[in-house]
């Protein structure tokens, strides 16, 4: 059954369509395609550019990798070589990973919970382009060498203005900080639409799994960014007007910025996880022919990673010297947090074992994803051990377990994604082919490039030097990892082009090519541009294949979804959404103009560009004349 | 199956240098660094169990029915089991094995306060190290001497085997990071804070090190040596540095000195004894004692020494150490050849 | 089959939740990010009041912070909010006057908070700056920041003024006045929370 499709009288459904159709359509013309609000095309348009972002951030490491195949090399300075290494880090940790997982979860939040859109539709538009510029921002650093150097967690006083005169950290601070609206804006719309726009009868035990994580991610978000914008505010503040934070000769002390950074920096990297791990329950019960094992533990592991994540900062910081007692207690906490991904490795585990698996691409990926990810999580535990981290911390050994997590898992899970939610995006399957020789080159070109780094690390190799000498048994690993690295690249490149490929000549998938349980597969590949006709009403965790769902009202006095009970999800109110307008662009260009003039020193651009920020924002709230009259409730 | 045995591969050889390199953290030489390595086994050893299992039983899950109609779908309801005992009760066993054996060995460190100790300020700088040995150094057993001068060096530390050294680690710029892996993990340097760091040696030896906390443009040579051996030599090497700076031999060696201690070199380095009082580069009184040049970057040769002073920047590009090229011929041979009187 | 129409679909029951609109969430969830953000800006206060190397705190040669200029400032915020709080429960029942004047006399009480803060900050900066000491600088940021919510919390009283001039709201409808009120009454409470870690309790160490 296909909720997108005709329910009842054709007649009548006709009718219904056309006016769905003048209520949602993105008009023709360049402008609106620039401004729409559809969380569809707004969702790709987000995977799209960090995907751009992940290639741009990939080659920066490709190109130190070059560096590092032997010892003593001098294809790059160490100026080169600095920046590279830092831009690599702060592009995959902040421009790549949160923004397509959010892509995804943009895209999909709605037709999983049999809304329309998105609670806020203009904002999402909004974090878009923030996002967008600020990325453009972070990498315009790279005119004229001029990028941040000081690692991606710039540690002070290495980034103060005394150790660091050049613009290079101001690109970083003001970036980031640009960067942080967005994600802060997009975090606040995926909350409000996951606990308020569900469809009826999906109360929060019916809700998918991906849901779940999306909605810890979004929560951690809207705790853990604040403490980064701090510490980047006061670092802008020190190395701009000389205010003191940071520097110990007048009461202030570098180790709070490691605080800072930690308390905001590890909840982060559990961001970047656990919407991957949210990924993979959907995929896994589809092609294991089985609704999740323990979906309730799951939720609930999701939640606790989350929240315990917030509870372990301290171990990036074993060796600053800290009391024992207290890193004790953090090496305690980071071991427990192994306890949640336990739990979902074996849930996925149990959902394979009591199913039965159909080795599909995206499947493929899941299960290079949960070997990889039990590596790269046990690295994590045996740093968490603290005498054992004082020798293999700032090594490559915990290079090789941010990539086993990073690269190895949550890319993993963003690439399971593509194979799996294309056809639904496209109407379009991609090639298994061409997918099979990409996931072998990408599984292959990994692990040579990235194990060795643990023994490499073992072997006493210190992170973040531009060169090393021979004799000290390095060599061999290290040209082993620049020839995966590179395997890694091609593979990733056959995916782009199978997705480029697949765009005109692949197999039409229809609406539901995997025969999967949730709602997204309930409406046309792609999707009309108001996602159902009839909003779904629901009755079970897998919809699709236990038939608990059916089409519900249609809604069409103008752009309506509904609202629902936070729990239980009963109707409140059927809500209209505002359609898109100039503003959100305008209003983004004015932000860009707020941090560019701060970059610059332009104090009166960045006022200038202040004003007219607030102006905008003020139009963008004034209500349609037509909406002001409309009763609420 | 497949992957297994391409992982396999790069794994054997490189896995021998993790244990034998000389900055291996398993191939260790003090007592604290062996109890390390020793927890680093038993998890890598559980990890590879671990990893095993989850292999063995994603194989299983996977070969365990072969779907034979794709599309259908089993809606039963299932035991919880796998997530129980895979997801709390094993887990939480392993983990608090590990996290029990850490926390013993973390009670070990440091060793506990010994006024006996031997103590010795480590100073952080852009990148080298400096080392300062406390007051009349060698301790309580007197061994340092009477009316003992300071003794300041740099990028070698010396110690005596079996002894437990107290280091006193800060720096004067950037965070850095002590770390010497076949003796001892990493303390960091930080700025207004003093970080108090145990190190012993069982057997005499040299042992590398280097900083590990990414400081700027010339982290990658930041090395710096701990010298182990026995007391007695130990002592013999103290005395001789705690002495000025060794009278130039010959004329060209004086003429050395004027251009060494009254030139450009003097701003930035001391050599005691004489008017060079610099502090932004590393002490040279005793110059010759040491086995590298810049932080472990070149050996200490006459060759590598002129060199070095000629074009610092080639060898350490970014070391606040200009390259000094309008020396000429003469004035370099003199230079070196004071400077190769430091001993 | 046929579609379920709304009227069949069960109803929420509890009536006052059921009419928080979506903007209501979002406001909650910005003030939740922005309460993160005050509480690392005040955690960084103490973490740094706290480290052994500030062995005085305010350092030595500032005072401990005077109380009462802060406990006024507190009264007129708290008389912000209570303006606010009458205004709405007057749309509420209809009454679009009583609305404006509300929100009027809110917005001039917060007008009065921002000239107090002025007025202390020219005292303040004539003994320290920020730039002079580490306390300065999270003194400044910290209440500066403060200063900011107010001023733009002003502007979105102003706003909604205007809304309410143009006959925006009624009894049925003033989800926005609900709105801003959260956002206006949460910037309240930051101050509570800032008086009680800034000015007094330097007099308690
Ligand atoms: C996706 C991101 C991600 C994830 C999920 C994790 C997960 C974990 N991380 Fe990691 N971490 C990073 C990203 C991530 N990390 C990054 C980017 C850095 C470096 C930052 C930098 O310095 O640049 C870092 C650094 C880092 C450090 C600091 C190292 C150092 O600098 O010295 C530590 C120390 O404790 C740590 C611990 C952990 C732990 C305990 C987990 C746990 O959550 C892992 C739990 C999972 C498992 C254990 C596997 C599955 C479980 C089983 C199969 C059951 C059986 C297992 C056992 C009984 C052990 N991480
Ligand atoms: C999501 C996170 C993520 C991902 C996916 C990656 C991916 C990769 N990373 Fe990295 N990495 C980090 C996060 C990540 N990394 C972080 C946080 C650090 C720490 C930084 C710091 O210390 O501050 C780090 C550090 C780091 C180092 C250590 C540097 C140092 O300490 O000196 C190295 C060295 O080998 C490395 C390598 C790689 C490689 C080879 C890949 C490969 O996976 C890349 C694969 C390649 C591609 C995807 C590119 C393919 C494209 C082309 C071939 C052509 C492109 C064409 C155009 C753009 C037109 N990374
Ligand atoms: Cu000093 Cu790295
Ligand atoms: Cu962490």
């Amino acid at each position: 059954m296909t909720l997108g499709v005709e329910v009842g009288a054709p007649g009548r459904e006709r009718a219904v369509t056309e006016r769905l159709r003048g209520l949602w359509e993105t008009p023709p013309t360049l402008l609106a395609w620039l401004t729409t609000v559809d969380h569809k095309k707004l969702g790709v348009r987000y995977i799209v550019t960090a995907f751009v972002f992940f290639l741009l951030g990939g080659l920066e490491a490709l190109i130190l990798r070059l560096q590092l195949a032997r010892a003593d090399l001098h294809l790059l300075t160490p100026e080169a070589f600095n920046q590279l290494f830092t831009m690599h880090g702060t592009t995959m940790m902040f421009l790549v990973v949160q923004p397509m997982l959010s892509g995804f979860s943009f895209y999909l939040t709605p037709l999983l919970i049999g809304a329309r859109e998105l609670a806020f539709p203009r904002l999402n538009a909004f974090s878009y382009f923030a996002f967008l510029f600020a990325g453009c921002f972070l990498t315009a650093s790279f005119l004229g060498w001029h990028a941040p150097d000081g690692g991606w967690f710039a540690y002070t006083p290495l980034t103060s203005a005394r150790f660091a005169p050049g613009i290079n950290l101001d690109y970083y601070t003001l970036g980031l900080v640009f960067l942080g609206i967005s994600t802060t804006a997009g975090s606040i719309n995926s909350i409000v639409t996951i606990l308020k726009l569900r469809a009826p009868g999906m109360s929060l035990d019916r809700m998918p799994l991906f849901m779940w994580s999306s909605l810890t991610m979004s929560l951690s978000v809207v705790f853990a960014m604040p403490p980064l914008t701090a510490a980047l505010v006061f670092l802008e503040l020190e190395r701009r007007w000389h205010f003191v934070f940071y520097e110990p000769r007048l009461g202030g002390d570098p180790l709070l910025w490691q605080h800072l950074f930690w308390f905001f920096g590890h909840p982060w990297v559990y961001i970047l996880f656990l919407p991957a791990t949210g990924m993979l329950s959907m995929i896994i019960p589809t092609f294991s022919r089985r609704p999740m094992v323990g979906h309730t533990f799951v939720a609930l592991a999701t939640v606790a990673t989350g929240l315990v994540g917030f509870g372990v900062w301290v171990h990036h910081m074993f060796a600053t010297g800290l009391p024992q007692l207290s890193i004790s207690f953090f090496s305690a906490a980071s071991m427990t947090v192994a306890i949640p991904s336990a739990v979902q490795i074996f849930a996925w585990l149990g959902t394979m074992w009591h199913g039965r698996v159909v080795l599909r691409l995206p499947m493929l990926f899941a299960l290079a994803f949960i070997l990889q990810f039990t590596i790269g999580g046990i690295s994590g535990v045996m740093t968490a051990a603290i005498p054992f981290d004082w020798q293999v911390t700032d090594t490559y050994f915990v290079v090789a377990h941010l990539h086993y997590v990073l690269a190895g898992s949550s890319m993993f899970a963003v690439f399971a994604a593509i194979y799996y939610w294309y056809p639904k995006m496209t109407g379009r399957l991609l090639d298994r082919r061409l997918g099979l020789w990409s996931f072998w080159t990408m599984v292959v070109g990994f692990n040579l490039g990235f194990f060795p780094m643990h023994l490499v690390g073992l072997a006493g190799m210190p992170r973040r030097v531009y060169t090393y000498p021979a004799g000290l048994g390095w060599t061999a690993d290290n040209l082993l990892e620049t020839i995966g690295a590179w395997l890694f690249g091609l593979g990733v490149l056959l995916t782009v082009a199978n997705v480029l490929r697949s765009r005109r000549h692949g197999a039409e998938a229809g609406a539901d090519p995997w025969r999967a349980n949730t709602l997204e597969w309930a409406t046309h590949s792609p999707p009309e541009d108001w996602n159902f006709t009839h909003i779904p009403v629901v009755a079970s965790r897998d919809p699709l294949w236990d038939g608990g769902v059916a089409p519900g009202p249609a809604l069409t006095d103008g752009r309506q979804t509904l609202r629902t009970s936070t729990l239980d999800a009963d109707v409140e109110a059927p809500i209209v959404l505002p359609e898109q307008n100039l503003w959100t662009l305008v209003i983004s260009f004015a932000v860009l103009g707020v941090f560019v003039g701060l970059l610059l020193g332009a104090w009166w651009v960045a006022v200038a560009a202040g004003l007219l920020t607030l102006g905008s924002l003020a139009r963008w709230f004034w209500p349609h004349p037509a909406h002001v009259e409309e009763t609420e409730v | 199956m497949r992957r297994l045995a391409l992982l396999a591969l790069p794994l054997v050889l490189p896995l021998v240098a993790a244990c034998h390199g000389p900055m291996s953290t398993l191939g260790t030489a003090s007592a604290p660094a062996d109890r390390v390595a020793r927890l680093g086994w038993f998890m890598i050893w559980l990890s590879v169990a671990i990893f095993a299992l989850v292999c063995v039983l994603l194989v299983l899950a996977v070969r365990h029915h072969r779907a034979r109609d794709p599309l259908a779908v089993d809606l039963a309801p299932r035991s919880k089991g796998w997530v129980v005992w895979g997801g709390a009760v094993m887990p939480g066993a392993v983990l608090g094995a590990i996290f029990v054996v850490a926390l013993v060995g973390l009670g070990r460190f440091p060793a506990p306060p010994d006024d006996r100790d031997l103590v010795v300020h480590v100073t952080g700088h852009r990148w080298w190290w400096e080392i300062r040995y406390e007051g009349g150094a060698g301790g309580a057993d007197g061994a340092g001497g009477a009316g003992g001068g300071p003794v300041v060096t740099a990028n070698e530390l010396h110690v005596p085997v079996g002894r437990t050294v107290r280091l006193l680690l800060t720096t004067d710029d950037v965070i850095h990071s002590f770390w010497v892996p076949r003796l001892q993990g990493k303390m960091d340097l930080n700025p207004g804070h003093v970080n108090d760091l145990r190190l012993s040696a069982e057997r005499p030896g040299r042992y590398m090190g280097r900083c590990a906390e990414y400081c700027g443009l010339q982290h990658a040579h930041m090395a710096f040596a701990v010298v182990a051996e026995p007391p007695a030599a130990f002592q013999r090497w103290l005395a001789a540095e705690r002495g000025g700076a060794r009278e130039p031999a010959d004329s060209l060696a004086r003429a050395g000195r004027t251009l060494v201690t009254a030139g450009v070199c003097a701003s930035c380095h001391t050599i005691r004894g004489t008017p060079a009082r610099g502090t932004i580069g590393p002490d040279l009184t005793h110059l010759m004692s040491r086995q590298t040049l810049a932080a472990g970057t070149i050996p200490n040769t006459p060759g590598y020494l002129e060199a070095w002073v000629t074009d610092a920047q080639a060898f350490k590009p970014g070391a606040l150490m200009p390259s000094l090229p309008h020396f000429d011929g003469a004035e370099l041979r003199a230079i070196t050849r004071y400077l190769e009187g430091l001993r | 089959m046929t579609a379920v129409p709304l009227d069949a679909l069960p109803r929420a029951p509890d009536a006052r939740r059921a009419t928080r609109d979506v903007g209501w969430w979002g406001m909650a969830l910005l003030c939740a990010t922005e309460a993160s953000l005050f509480a690392s800006l005040i955690g960084s206060y103490f973490y740094l009041a706290l480290v052994p190397a500030n062995a005085h705190w305010p350092p030595a040669g500032i005072a401990d912070p005077a109380l009462g200029l802060p406990l006024l400032m507190t009264a007129l915020l708290l008389a912000s909010s209570g303006a606010f709080w009458w205004g709405e429960r007057g749309i509420a029942r209809g009454d679009a006057r009583r609305l404006r004047l509300g929100l009027a006399l809110a917005a001039l009480l917060g007008i009065g908070f921002l000239l107090l803060q002025l007025h202390e900050y020219g005292d303040k900066l004539r003994h320290f700056g920020p730039t002079t000491h580490a306390y300065g600088a999270l003194f400044y940021t910290i209440t500066g920041f403060h200063g900011a919510h107010v001023a733009f919390g002003v502007l979105m009283l102003l706003y909604t003024g205007l809304r309410a001039l143009r006959g925006h709201f009624t009894a049925a409808r003033h989800q926005g006045v609900t709105t801003v009120g959260l956002y206006w009454h949460f910037v309240d409470g930051v101050w509570l929370v800032i008086v009680t870690s800034l000015y007094v309790s330097p007099h308690f160490y």
